[in-house]
């Protein structure tokens, strides 16, 4: 399978993860589409690393994956203070910083 | 070459239909299990495409650490059995206009880019060459990282510390 297949790949879940993130009403609903999104750029970083036969492309997936870790857990630990606060996940619920 | 075909398609028919249950599911636990899946498959892929270390990667961190903190957080912010955990969508209509035109603009470059086709032969075992440019060139930021992981879980655990 040529790089095309694999970046074709990433672009249909980056898609599916971009619906994700515009549709779900809870919070940790959108987190997963990021995470999805997140997963399709990773295969295109491996995939454009291994069709140019160079290791530093996969190096950037290796520093990505674990920046990714604590975006996510920090982006679940405001998700638990705002449940503190709010008592509620959902995203249209969700608007202290509106003016 | 035959093999490679067949391992891609089965993987990005795995991956395709798992992150569409991600996205598509009522129920929020089903949709972390999906994800798992999905996360699962793309370690799959990583494999296709010769790094195995990532695939070491992806599963230790993100179908292990990520999905056990997402079902953290969903048993402190929903009940695991009742009407709660039921979660719906909005705005499917345009959700789906606007990934549409992002993956038919994606493919429309891609169709005109100019993209091998046969992949190049790497001599050096790619696990080894990765360690090994990671504790010299990239030292630095792999430092950095560290620090970075750190201050970010340090903060969660302060955002997410207990009232006093």
């Amino acid at each position: 399978m040529g790089l095309g297949a694999y970046l074709t790949l990433a672009a249909v879940l980056f898609a599916i993860g971009f619906f994700g993130v515009v549709t779900r009403r809870n919070t940790i609903g959108i987190l997963l589409g990021i995470e999805l999104m997140l997963n399709a750029v990773n295969i295109n970083l491996v995939a454009f690393a291994r069709f140019n036969a160079d290791v530093v492309g996969m190096i950037f997936t290796a520093f990505t994956i674990p920046i990714t870790v604590a975006e996510v857990a920090l982006g679940l630990a405001i998700v638990i203070l705002m449940f503190r606060m709010k008592r509620t996940v959902i995203a249209d619920h969700l608007d202290l910083l509106r003016g | 070459m035959t093999l490679e075909v067949v391992t891609f398609w089965g993987l990005a028919v795995l991956l395709i239909g798992s992150a569409l249950a991600v996205v598509l599911t009522k129920n929020l636990f089903h949709s972390v299990l999906y994800l798992a899946l999905s996360l699962t498959a793309t370690a799959g892929v990583f494999l296709a495409l010769d790094a195995e270390f990532l695939a070491a990667v992806q599963l230790l961190l993100y179908a292990g650490g990520v999905v056990t903190i997402v079902v953290f957080a969903i048993v402190v912010t929903e009940r695991l059995v009742g009407d709660r955990i039921t979660q719906t969508s909005r705005h499917i209509l345009p959700g789906l206009v606007l990934a549409g035109a992002l993956l038919l603009g994606v493919l429309r470059f891609l169709r005109g880019a100019d993209l091998p086709v046969e992949r190049p032969v790497i001599a050096v075992d790619v696990t080894r060459a990765i360690g090994q440019v990671l504790l010299t060139e990239f030292v630095l930021p792999f430092e950095l990282l560290a620090v970075l992981l750190l201050v970010g879980l340090l903060g969660a655990l302060y955002f997410a510390r207990p009232e006093e």
